[in-house]
């Protein structure tokens, strides 16, 4: 069974990198059991595959090699750099943690979601400026920095008035990686990188953990290694992307991975296209992607006086305010909405991030954290001047049309790709050049090899949204092991007390909370007033932590 | 500002205590009191910033409140600052039909000059803050809506 995740076939990007785990197409077999390799081969021996607890020996008797580390952080994206960079201001130095990844640095597939979604360095990403990865305390916000960094003071009159005069100040990519790759530096994260692909993490008798990372072939005498910890901590990002079903099928059928893309693999192709001949554009789904994705077009049909034609279909059309999951309108949970999109500053309404909705959420079980997920969920996007400006000149001069609906099936006619959508007016055939979905629905988290294994082995659970099962400290239940315990934050725990898991401050929040209680455990030194603002101090001085 | 009522409260009580003594302290001597003793003068300032934390309580309920209203439950920082009408009206209402216990010689001792420098000093670096180096301090503060305990 290959490490590396199965691609779509055809699949035009080449420089999508690995962690990006495209859904397996319908038509392939069925999951072939994994075969154990021999005794002393230096890989997962049947022992190893079929036992749930590892001991010592079974890994000598595989002949893979076993390191010890204290702390282990799986994924090495956003989510490990924000934990690894509490723990190290938490006074953990950096010979006690190891980050297994494949990525080289931590916005690797950040910086790739970002470009190709249409968001390059130079334009703003959709985040508070006050949450900033690189800097736990939030302060200097993004905003006093930019304002300083570039003489920028309007940005300070931005951050006073939002979000009524002006909308929410959002930082510019670029600026958010660099200072990412500064603070890289500052904590020593690359002295704590092991390249290489986790294959999977057990639990060991006697206490703590096994992770077995799969090194780039041909690093190390061995296909496999071991690190023995005893805290791991998993940060493994979306555990997969997904095309909607019509458009996965007619890829496959057609073998045509040009026409219709996903918005989060390359499609600059399409707006290239877009600048030789007239094409029509339809775009599929109501949120930040296809905002960013329908101003790229519109922008671009402006600066090169180009005759695009945008067929926009919405599943759910929001026109006008709403409370979501909900029949009628309650005056407390109102969400503004017009033409379709539903609006809202941030992924999640603000106060998840420490404010109410996260009081809330903490106290709610079950069925009920359930319900108060769903009344503040619903695809959306942020209402922002300039776009609502360039799609109220779209709809007026008949460029851009809005429509409700869902595709049932697709075909072929004429060059053009036709889909017959089911709206609330009837069928209607839409034809258009290339179709880009934007709706980017996740897959399970069985999709991804090491949380299937955990489900599997480790007595990991499900949380009521189907993501994993953690405590309020983020720690993985049902999976201590001795003294030893999992964390897990991100993406793959979005459903639990916390709501707003799959953000930067989301991701820091988490990061607190693990830190807190790694302290308790003896792990770091909780970080209180003093250390805090030591700590700050050399943040400030870009000084070792 | 992602307050919750508990957080709000505290805040008010412990914070502008902490921040607004430090300021109510420094400025007091500089104030045009009108010659008034120093011990006179540091009476009356700390009385009134014990109302304004007070009389903050009741006000903090009704932005809760308000709060409600907001889809994002946020309390936007223009929102702290442009309070600082509403909160001062009410606290100079209460001063001039002396209504503040323990005010030394009553409210005529107090100038308005006083007063709007005063509270003026003591809101807006409070209000400075909460929206800045208090996280450098406190990194738990702003996930859990405003509460120091």
């Amino acid at each position: 069974m290959s490490d590396r995740p199965t691609e779509l076939p055809g699949s035009i990007d080449p420089s999508m990198p690995g962690t990006i785990i495209r859904e397996r197409p319908r038509a392939a077999a069925g999951p072939v059991a994994e075969q154990g390799a021999a005794p002393g081969s230096g890989d997962l021996t049947e022992e190893l595959l079929k036992s749930d607890q590892w001991t010592d020996d079974m890994l000598a008797r595989a002949g893979i090699p076993v390191g010890d580390v204290s702390l282990v952080s799986i994924g090495g994206g956003i989510g490990s750099f924000v934990t690894v960079d509490y723990l190290r201001v938490a006074g953990a130095s950096t010979d006690r943690i190891k980050v297994l990844s494949n990525l080289d640095f931590p916005w690797q597939t950040y910086e790739y979601l970002t470009r190709v979604s249409q968001i390059p360095r130079s334009a703003r990403i959709r985040s508070d400026s006050a949450s900033r990865p690189d800097n736990l305390w939030g302060f200097p916000s993004y905003a006093l920095t930019e304002a300083w960094q570039e003489k920028n003071w309007r940005e300070l009159w931005h951050v006073f008035a939002e979000p009524m005069w002006a909308d929410f100040y959002t930082p510019k990519a670029g600026r958010v990686f660099q200072g990412m790759e500064r603070e890289s530096k500052r904590i020593g994260w690359d002295q704590m990188l092991v390249k290489g692909q986790v294959r999977m993490v057990r639990k060991r008798q006697g206490g703590g953990y096994f992770i077995i990372l799969t090194p780039k072939a041909g690093a190390t005498p061995t296909k496999r290694v071991a690190y023995r910890a005893e805290y791991v901590h998993l940060a493994v990002g979306y555990p997969g992307l997904r095309y909607l079903k019509e458009l996965q099928d007619f890829r496959t059928e057609h073998q045509d991975f040009y026409h219709v893309v996903s918005a989060y693999e390359e499609h600059e192709h399409i707006y290239e296209a877009a600048r030789t001949k007239p094409i029509t554009v339809m775009l599929r789904g109501g949120g930040i992607v296809a905002s960013r994705v329908l101003q790229r077009l519109m922008d671009d049909r402006e600066t090169y006086h180009l005759q695009t034609q945008i067929v926009h279909l919405f599943r759910t059309f929001i026109d006008g305010p709403h409370s979501p999951a909900e029949q009628k309108i309650r005056p407390w949970s109102k969400r503004p909405g017009s033409n379709g999109f539903a609006y809202q500053g941030f992924n999640y309404p603000k106060s998840v991030w420490g404010g109410q909705l996260k009081a809330e959420m903490r106290r709610l079980e079950g069925e009920q954290r359930l319900t108060k997920y769903k009344q503040m969920g619903g695809t959306n996007t942020p209402w922002r001047r300039n776009w609502q400006a360039a799609m109220a000149k779209g709809r007026r001069e008949g460029w851009y049309r809005i429509l409700q609906g869902t595709v049932d099936d697709m075909k072929l006619a004429d060059g053009k790709i036709v889909s017959m959508a089911k709206t609330q007016n009837g069928p209607l055939e839409l034809a258009a050049d290339y179709i880009i979905d934007c709706t980017g629905l996740e897959a399970d988290i069985t999709e991804h090899r090491v949380l299937k294994d955990l489900l599997d082995h480790s007595g990991v659970g499900r949380n009521p949204y189907g993501r994993l099962d953690v405590e309020r400290t983020f720690m993985l239940r049902g999976t201590q092991s001795g003294p030893g315990v999992m964390y897990a934050s991100g993406a793959t725990t979005l459903g639990g007390y916390f709501p707003g898991v799959d953000t930067f401050l989301g991701l820091q929040v988490a990061a607190q909370e693990i830190c807190d209680d790694l302290a308790r455990r003896g792990f770091c030194h909780k970080i209180g007033t003093f250390r805090s603002f030591s700590q700050w101090m050399k943040w400030a001085r870009n000084k070792q932590p | 500002m992602l307050p919750t009522l508990g957080g709000r409260i505290q805040t008010r009580i412990i914070l502008l205590a902490i921040v607004g003594g430090i300021v109510t302290a420094i400025i007091t001597p500089f104030l045009p009191l009108q010659g008034a003793p120093l011990s006179v003068a540091y009476k009356t300032t700390f009385l009134i910033l014990a109302a304004v934390i007070v009389v903050g309580i009741v006000w903090e309920f009704i932005y809760h409140f308000i709060m409600q209203w907001r889809w994002e439950k946020d309390w936007p920082t223009f929102f702290g600052l442009a309070t600082l009408i509403n909160e001062g009206v009410v606290i100079w209402l209460l001063l001039h039909f002396n209504l503040i216990p323990g005010i030394p010689g009553g409210s005529q001792n107090v100038p308005t000059s006083a007063f709007v420098i005063d509270f003026l000093a003591v809101w807006i670096v409070f209000w400075l803050w909460v929206n800045g180096p208090m996280r450098v301090f406190n990194i738990r503060w702003r996930f859990f809506g405003g509460r120091l305990v």
